[in-house]
């Protein structure tokens, strides 16, 4: 079966500081991927070039067999235009540390947002999407409420149903509990497990270690913008092996 | 002071008066709605990454900020035909107070935009939106509401400044105010009651918006 996400080759620069140093990931379809790591070691820049919020400048990023961003022609590397990128990008779903929500629009408002305008469905099919996929996450009788009127943990939700009601070929989880209240961590953290045992493709960068242990088909521990050692999660936090890992795991909260 | 109070000739004049606000109100709604316009490009063009295009903006509003009205009025009016561009009064008035209003909008809007977290545009690429659709869809409303307190205070200073088109003879209230002060020679009366038509037209004003913005505020 050939991999639905393969990195090859990934580096990216902000400046002259180089944040990703050459990484190499492939992941199947079904696979929960989670990104581990101190900050500043490319985890959430790694899951951010996926969907083209960051550009890259070497290497290459292919998704259900379509190359990411740029496209060689003729020995040059291009890159797409504005519109095969967007088109691009709703092939990825990500939900965002900050929720991100469009404050100015209900929930079921901000899942339909996408399928109307870039989907092109009639506002029924939408609304219908939308509301299967607010039931999901548990939010389906908050369906008529305003991001501002909904705990964090309920704005993470929604978030969620936006991303993936744009059925896409991969999810993207950006620390999606970092900046929330600890008691509103596990409602989110059920409804992404929900999704990986359904096997949904996902690619997560988490501060939760116990989660990622029980969630991941395979860890990644990033360590100065390299993939410094992966494995299954048996492997990385049962008999870690290098002494970088075996530290940042010890420094951990389990 | 010794003086007898008679406002005979403002009640007999008062369509006159009526006329002058409802002129004065359309203009500043119609310069309003197109100063608004050229506010979000000229606050786009202010944060764009083209140099070329924040240079013209910033140009366009430090130029309209820093010339009195009253001047942009008289050079539209006076100097612009000359230079081939001929437009009746009340086209130029228009289009004076747009292009002024559009520059104190543009800083209005700039603040609103830069305010934004930039996490909105970004969860709108998310789902395939161009940038076109997200300004559209979720950075323009957005910013809307934020900035709406401030651009009620810039609505009602542009009515007032409406009065000023009576410089070019726009037959507006201040105009109507002045052609019946100069006839009947009632100073007293012709202006308080003009001044009193212009709170209360402002006050209107405000309440009205003040009612917009709780109609479009997002419940919390």
């Amino acid at each position: 079966m050939s991999p639905i996400l393969t990195i090859s080759g990934l580096h990216k620069s902000f400046g002259k500081v180089e944040v990703l140093k050459g990484i190499d990931l492939t992941m199947q379809q079904g696979d929960v991927v989670s990104l581990i790591g101190s900050s500043g070691s490319g985890k959430t820049t790694l899951l951010r070039c996926v969907n083209l919020l960051e550009d890259f400048e070497q290497g290459s990023i292919e998704l259900a067999g379509q190359s990411i961003g740029y496209k060689q022609d003729g020995g040059q590397r291009r890159r797409l235009s504005e519109r095969e990128i967007a088109r691009q990008r709703a092939m990825t779903g990500m939900a965002f540390q900050q929720f991100n929500l469009f404050p100015h629009m209900t929930a079921i408002r901000n899942v339909m947002l996408g399928l109307i305008k870039t989907k092109k469905m009639p506002k029924d099919e939408a609304r219908a999407i939308a509301e299967k996929w607010l039931e999901r996450v548990g939010m389906g009788q908050r369906r008529d409420h305003y991001p501002g009127q909904l705990s964090g943990g309920q704005q993470q939700r929604v978030a969620i149903a936006r991303a993936i009601a744009m059925n896409p070929q991969i999810m993207l989880f950006d620390e999606v509990t970092s900046a929330l209240d600890p008691e509103l961590v596990a409602e989110v953290l059920a409804v992404v497990r929900d999704l990986a045992n359904e096997g949904m493709t996902m690619l997560l960068v988490t501060h939760e270690m116990r989660f990622a242990r029980d969630v991941s088909s395979k860890v990644v521990f990033m360590h100065q913008g390299r993939i410094h050692e992966e494995g299954t999660p048996e492997q990385i936090f049962g008999a870690p092996k290098t002494e970088r890992l075996q530290g940042f795991l010890a420094n951990s909260e389990f | 002071m010794n003086y007898d109070f008679n406002f005979d000739v403002i009640w007999r004049n008062w369509d006159l008066l009526a006329e002058g606000l409802g002129l004065g109100l359309f203009l500043a709604i119609v310069s309003i709605a197109i100063g608004c316009g050229i506010g979000l490009l000229a606050a786009f063009g202010m944060l764009s990454r083209h140099r070329t295009l924040r240079w013209i903006a910033v140009a366009y509003v430090s130029a309209i900020r820093n010339t009195p009205i009253l001047v942009l009025i008289l050079f539209c009016y006076f100097a612009l035909p000359q230079m081939g561009i001929a437009l009746d009064k009340i086209s130029s008035f228009v289009f004076t107070l747009s292009i002024y209003a559009g520059a104190y909008l543009a800083e209005v809007f700039r603040s609103g935009l830069v305010a934004l977290p930039k996490g909105l545009r970004e969860a709108g690429l998310a789902i395939g939106l161009t940038e076109f659709k997200i300004k559209t869809n979720i950075i323009i409303p957005v910013m809307f509401r934020n900035v709406l307190p401030s651009l009620s205070n810039n609505f009602i200073s542009l009515f007032k400044d409406t009065s000023l088109a009576a410089a070019i003879a726009v037959p507006e209230l201040t105009f109507y105010a002045r052609k019946i002060n100069v006839e009947s020679f009632r100073v007293i009366e012709t202006w308080m009651v003009a001044s009193m038509i212009y709170v209360v037209a402002c006050y209107v004003i405000a309440a009205l918006l003040r009612r917009l913005e709780l109609r479009l505020a997002v419940p919390r």
